[in-house]
């Protein structure tokens, strides 16, 4: 077979001219038909086979760097924006509870809880603010330096104080939550070469925060009230955890919906159900689900769940239901493409051994499957935890302070939370709407890090 | 490669009238499973036409014939495998003891733990070898505890001839193993739930020759308890382990008889140049 002279059919292939083959000359026969080889042929295109192969690497490297870069630039972008919200500043202030401001506390512990509940705790802090600044005496200036701490202060006190109500009659020294224009500053975000009129802090403002910052009252700290507070007007107050709990009910809900409805779905298309004309029918339905713009799922809330069944707006009940709607066609594609790739050799070993076609799906097909399951879960979860179109409709756009505390509390979403911020018009919210966004980030980051692992974990080989 | 002489008609294209009888005598005086008039369609293609054949107690029957002559479908009548395929009908009458299993009274999942079957390519589960051997009894509900199950696994991987290769390490996973291993534990499998019949698609198409003489060992030996019906596209194979041969070609069962009578005088041209090597 090797050498062309034993061809049997000694056709035009190669046979007579086996010379130039060995010879030295072969790149002058290039071209010419009359001398070239298969060889010769073969040797002529390699190099072009190679420069192509080349291109088409390189190719696939530069779409490759290109795509790391961006990631990379929208990382840093978001990271740089958000690194300011993890941290907030507070003044150290001498805080005199005087007696007089808790009338008649000591009489029983009824009349405690009142004296704390009625005590003006905005005033004394304001006295401790006015005693470290004799000289401002107007009411503009004392309202110009009031400004200068959070409003949100004074329940902070009220904490405090409640907390151990010994303090009554003594003075503290209490940490006060700085103002978000005040924070900013201390952050370099408010350039004070700026003329007055063209920033939110006056001159005056700036100098006695550089008085408080030179007496060594100023103290930044890690911003916890981001992940322990609910939403809040005061950008120094506002947190991530009602968003938080908001989508974690959301998404049980959905999971809960859509992971046995997808999968039942997906076993049934692909197991049991005849291949005939309804069949087909659903599956270009459920393709055409998944490629439905996810605010169609919101109006479909709207006017189902919302406006027919009555189900309370705002509640991550009807915002889980949507999202597991949208989910569905997903985790059904997705499942019908794992129980498709297991080899049908494991199916007809189950049938032959003599196993029911529950026990075959059971017991052998769908635990191959499950990686591929669990993946499109997985995926179809993070895209539901990224969703905010149809959340908007069925009203959890709405501002609430309240951490959600069941699934029927009016409650918002994360990606909700970041539009809100980024909506509001206090600077401060900027680097909130940030900060949630990189929260958002990294939820999906683990989400899909599980996904990964899961699959490593449930995968077999066969 | 057509044959040298090209004035007779390719012998693999001849039609075969639809009222062809076999030759041979396609009935046996006891039998185990008998099939009448087997028509097989997948959709508009007449895979098997009217094929009639017995399969008797501890005998291996061998079928041959062609590539696409319709012999793993017939194969797969037998424990109605063909019921999973769509676009699958069977017509004509197949009797496991008298009984019609393809009548209403009869449980496909029965079915199956009476008729075993081995597949051309391994197929264990991707579980461990004890797990493998021990699905059929499971299912069943054959082993009364643990001792019972762990003795039915034992057995049948001693029949398969697997035990002393894989005593120390059972709970491996059965995939782990060679392909000649895989193929017996595929066996150990099928007879750990002590099936009357065991069906075989071409079991050693994809082994070499050692491990493919080790199947053929394991089958003669099995013989003494389980009827065994062969696919095989290997002559010698059919003429080594079976007692009777079928010749199958385009869906028609030409021939049937002793084995060896088939290979040394077949009754039909068919036959003859098949097994003489001209077409295949």
């Amino acid at each position: 077979m090797n050498s062309p002279n034993h061809h049997p059919d000694g056709g035009p292939r190669n046979g007579p001219n086996n010379g130039p083959r060995s010879g030295p000359n072969n790149g002058a026969n290039d071209g010419t038909n009359s001398g070239a080889t298969t060889l010769d042929k073969v040797r002529g295109g390699l190099a072009r086979r190679y420069r192509a192969e080349k291109r088409f690497r390189a190719a696939g490297l530069a779409s490759i760097v290109a795509g790391m870069a961006f990631v990379m630039l929208l990382f840093g972008a978001i990271i740089s924006a958000a690194a300011g919200a993890f941290t907030q500043t507070s003044f150290t202030l001498d805080v005199r509870l005087d007696e007089s401001a808790f009338a008649g506390h000591a009489a029983s512990p009824q009349a405690l809880q009142d004296a704390l509940a009625n005590a003006d705790y905005r005033a004394l802090l304001n006295r401790s603010l006015y005693s470290l600044f004799p000289e401002d005496r107007a009411r503009r200036d004392k309202k110009a330096l009031r400004g200068l701490v959070s409003s949100g202060a004074a329940f902070d006190l009220r904490e405090q104080v409640a907390a151990d109500p010994a303090v009554i009659g003594t003075a503290i020294r209490f940490r006060a939550l700085a103002d978000d224009e005040a924070d900013l500053f201390y952050k370099g975000k408010i350039d004070r070469n700026l003329p007055e009129n063209r920033r939110r802090l006056s001159d005056r403002q700036i100098s006695r925060l550089d008085r408080l910052a030179a007496d060594g009252r100023v103290e930044r700290h890690f911003n916890r009230s981001l992940f322990t507070r609910g939403d809040s007007r005061e950008p120094e107050r506002a947190g991530l955890l009602g968003a938080l709990t908001g989508s974690f009910f959301a998404l049980l809900v959905a999971f809960l919906l859509s992971f046995p409805i997808g999968i039942a779905t997906a076993v049934y298309l692909e197991e049991f159900a005849p291949r005939n004309r309804l069949t087909d029918f659903i599956e270009v339905n459920i393709n055409n689900l998944a490629a439905v713009p996810s605010i169609i799922f919101g109006l479909l809330g709207l006017a189902v769940f919302l406006n027919f069944f009555g189900l309370p707006r705002s509640s991550s009940l009807v915002g889980g239901i949507v999202l597991a709607l949208m989910t569905l066609p997903t985790i059904i594609i997705a499942g019908r493409a794992a129980l498709k790739a297991v080899p049908p050799s494991i199916r007809e070993a189950a049938l032959a051994m003599g196993a029911s076609p529950m026990q075959t799906v059971l017991q052998h097909t769908l635990p191959l499957a499950m990686p591929g399951v669990l993946t499109g879960a997985v995926i179809g979860m993070a895209q539901a935890l990224g969703e905010s179109a149809p959340l908007l409709m069925i009203g959890m756009v709405a501002f609430i302070a309240d951490v959600p505390q069941n699934f029927t509390d009016p409650a918002t979403a994360l990606p909700v939370q970041v539009y809100l911020w980024a909506n509001q018009a206090e600077r401060a919210f900027t680097e909130l709407a940030a900060a949630a966004t990189l929260v958002l980030l990294l939820f999906l980051i683990a989400m899909n890090l599980g996904a990964v692992l899961l699959r490593k974990k449930f995968e077999r080989r066969w | 490669m057509k044959p040298a002489n090209n004035n007779r008609p390719a012998l693999q294209d001849t039609v075969v009238p639809p009222d062809f009888e076999t030759v041979g005598a396609a009935g046996v005086a006891q039998p185990h499973i008998s099939a009448r008039g087997i028509n097989v369609y997948y959709g508009d293609k007449h895979a098997i036409k009217n094929v009639s054949l017995d399969i008797a107690k501890n005998e291996v029957i061998a079928m041959i014939g062609p590539s696409g002559c319709g012999k793993s479908t017939f194969l797969r009548c037998l424990n109605r495998m063909n019921d999973t395929i769509e676009g699958c009908r069977v017509s004509g009458a197949v009797t496991l003891d008298g009984e019609n299993i393809y009548g209403k009274k009869m449980d496909v999942v029965e079915l199956r733990a009476r008729v075993g079957m081995v597949f051309q390519k391994p197929n264990p589960f991707p579980k461990s070898i004890y797990d493998n051997v021990a699905y059929g009894p499971r299912i069943h509900g054959l082993a009364a505890g643990r001792h019972e199950l762990d003795e039915i696994v034992h057995t049948s991987l001693e029949k398969a001839g697997l035990l002393h290769e894989v005593i120390d390490r059972l709970d491996d996973p059965g995939v782990g193993l060679s392909g000649g291993q895989q193929q017996r534990l595929c066996i150990a499998r099928a007879i750990a739930v002590n099936p009357e019949v065991i069906l075989m698609d071409e079991p050693c198409s994809a082994l070499d020759p050692i491990a493919t003489a080790r199947i053929e060992e394991l089958i003669d030996e099995l013989r003494r308890n389980y009827a065994i019906s062969i696919v095989t596209h290997s002559m010698q194979q059919a003429a080594r382990v079976s007692q009777r041969t079928a010749y199958f070609h385009l869906g028609s069962l030409i021939e049937v008889g002793e084995t060896q009578a088939i290979f040394t005088n077949p009754g039909h041209t068919l036959t003859e140049q098949y097994i003489t090597g001209r077409f295949g």
